[in-house]
């Protein structure tokens, strides 16, 4: 969508992402998700009177890994206290980083060639969970909340990034390749249906050229659709007020999904109605050079260098591939694809399967080797297995685990059967040049290691005799 | 000379949700602007080159491995509630969300 003529959105983006540690901030706790309410709780993070905060090193390391990936200088960093009055909020403050975060600036480039700059991406718990009960109109629900503190104290990391964005495609680009560095850092599953990522939407409207108008912050953005659909409709809301020579006012607004609209939440508070001051209990958190190596060390590579090492595999045929590509890389499957480019496979069919029947059954992707995916789709480009078979195979790893060849046969996909024979002989001719050679001279001995072979490659499905006759067949 | 102002008490007071009388606010507003003098008083020092005093202990970077420890038994925990209904604590309604 655009704006009318004339008229420029600024939006920068808050994102927050629960860390994947074991244990919650603060405490022992578990940071687990679904549990029965509040027996994932203690004194720390239930806030009881005399209970102390010890910092968890993996929220450190996991915060420092997010920084790293986003270009951001890791720097001394302190803790304080945000104080208001929530029941989600047992010790009435959260603590969290103020005026010096554990990550300062940084950037993000973005695949359309954009870039957004990051102001700073820092630490803080999470609060527990309400559920509003009553009101609305029932006649005997009790008008109360019920909070459960399994949530409190889970570690999160804000990811704050400047007024770049000038559209909602732009801002849908940014979450989307945050969300992929997320997960590739390991700090994040990604999952925002769960909550676990979370983004709050700073919109204004300008006339192009003009210094910057004044911000509404729009929460409750739970997909990428919702923040493209609320972006747009904020920007336009905006511009209709400006237009009608109204005023926009700085506040906080709440999405609603199925309205499809914004509305007030409540006027913004000044920063220091939190009454930010030093969390007493905890020192200074001061990342030395060595520890922040260790960290870079650590790191698997980033999206855009997946993307850009497919993206170069490919050559010219990376623009047609263009969407399986950004499927395979948001999913992580490029490993699959690697490994079956490199087996040459054609690159359609190699990119194909990963982003559709592995996409589809992402839940059991660790039943599916990389060599299962390879050897499925050699069959299938050498004509053993129809694109039909090769599907039903896929679909039948995944779901139950297996091995390809002898799947196939229990399928009953005859030709299969010798077929594939002949493609495991013809890798294992191939890999065994002295063997081969010495088979070829007469040796009948060998045989019996070819067979050997074969049988451990298919685990034990390949009948002997016509191991033997694909080996005479070649000879 | 006090640099606080009896609006600026009467708003913190309020933040904290503390009810404060018309004499509660004078004195206050008097005892907690001389807290502040004090420390304007410093900040007029000249401290080129002195690092700040971030922690008296001087420790940092205190953290402990991610490892689970014990939580407490979801009955302790409840007993505390001031009222609960499905294993969680019941209060009255809160209009809006957390900010």
């Amino acid at each position: 969508m655009t704006l009318r003529d004339g008229w420029e959105m600024v939006v920068g983006l808050e994102v927050h992402t629960e860390l994947k540690t074991y244990t919650k901030m603060f405490c022992g706790c578990a940071n687990a998700f679904g549990a029965a309410p509040n027996t994932l709780v203690c004194p720390v993070c239930l806030g009881l009177p005399g209970s102390l905060p010890v910092l968890n090193v993996r929220a450190v390391e996991l915060a420092m890994a997010i920084g790293t990936a986003l270009q951001s200088t890791i720097s001394p960093s302190t803790f304080h206290r945000k104080n208001y009055f929530y029941p989600d909020m047992p010790k009435d403050f959260q603590i969290s980083q103020y005026d010096l975060p554990i990550n300062v600036g940084g950037y993000l480039d973005l695949p359309d060639g954009s870039r957004v700059a990051i102001e700073r991406a820092h630490l803080e718990e999470d609060t527990g969970k309400s559920t509003h009960l009553g009101g609305g109109g029932r006649i005997h629900g009790a008008d109360r909340s019920l909070v459960d503190y399994n949530r409190s104290g889970v570690p999160l990391v804000e990811i704050v990034s400047g007024p770049d964005i000038r559209s909602s495609a732009q801002a849908r680009t940014y979450a989307a390749e945050l969300r992929g560095i997320l997960i590739a850092t390991g700090a994040s599953d990604g999952r925002m249906e769960e909550g676990s990522v979370r983004i709050d939407a700073n919109v204004s409207v300008r006339r192009s050229g003009e210094p910057l108008g004044t911000r509404c912050e729009i929460k409750n953005l739970n997909s990428l659709r919702s923040l493209v659909r609320a972006i747009d409709f904020e920007a336009a809301r905006q511009v209709e007020l400006l237009e009608g020579g109204g005023t926009v006012r700085q506040e906080t607004r709440h999405w609603d999904e199925n309205l499809g609209s914004t509305s007030t939440m409540r006027v913004k508070e000044e920063a220091d109605d939190y009454r930010y001051f030093r969390e007493p209990d905890l020192v200074d958190l001061v990342p030395d050079q060595a520890w922040q190596d260790r960290v870079r060390d650590g790191l698997q590579p980033m999206p855009a260098e997946r993307r850009a090492v497919l993206t170069q595999r490919l050559g010219d045929r990376a623009p047609a591939l263009r969407d399986a590509l950004e499927v395979v890389i948001d999913l992580g499957l490029d490993p699959y694809v690697i490994a079956a480019l490199d087996a040459e496979v054609d690159a359609d069919l190699a990119f194909a399967r990963a982003a559709n029947e592995i996409a589809s059954d992402l839940v059991h992707v660790d039943n599916l080797s990389v060599e299962s995916y390879v050897a499925t789709l050699r069959m299938e480009q050498s004509g053993d297995l129809s694109a039909t078979q090769a599907k039903t195979v896929l679909v039948e790893i995944l779901a139950n685990g297996g091995e390809p060849v002898s799947i196939a046969q229990s399928k009953g996909f005859e030709r299969l059967a010798s077929g594939a024979l002949g493609e495991v002989v013809a890798k294992l001719i191939e890999e065994n040049p002295d063997e081969w050679s010495r088979y070829r001279d007469g040796n009948e001995k060998l045989a019996q290691f070819f067979i050997g072979q074969v049988m451990k490659l298919t685990k034990g499905q390949a009948n002997g005799k016509e191991v033997i006759a694909a080996l005479q067949a070649r000879r | 000379m006090a640099s606080l102002r009896r609006e600026d008490v009467a708003h913190v007071a309020k933040l904290a949700r503390l009810t404060m009388s018309d004499a509660e606010l004078d004195k206050f507003t008097a005892q907690l602007g001389q807290v502040l003098d004090h420390a304007g008083d410093m900040n007029a020092l000249d401290l080129e080159g002195v690092i700040p005093t971030a922690h008296p202990f001087g420790l940092i970077n205190v953290v402990r491995d991610d490892e689970r420890r014990a939580c407490l038994d979801h009955d302790v925990v409840i007993a505390m509630a001031p009222d609960a209904e499905d294993g969680r604590f019941a209060v009255p309604r809160i209009l809006g969300e957390a900010p």
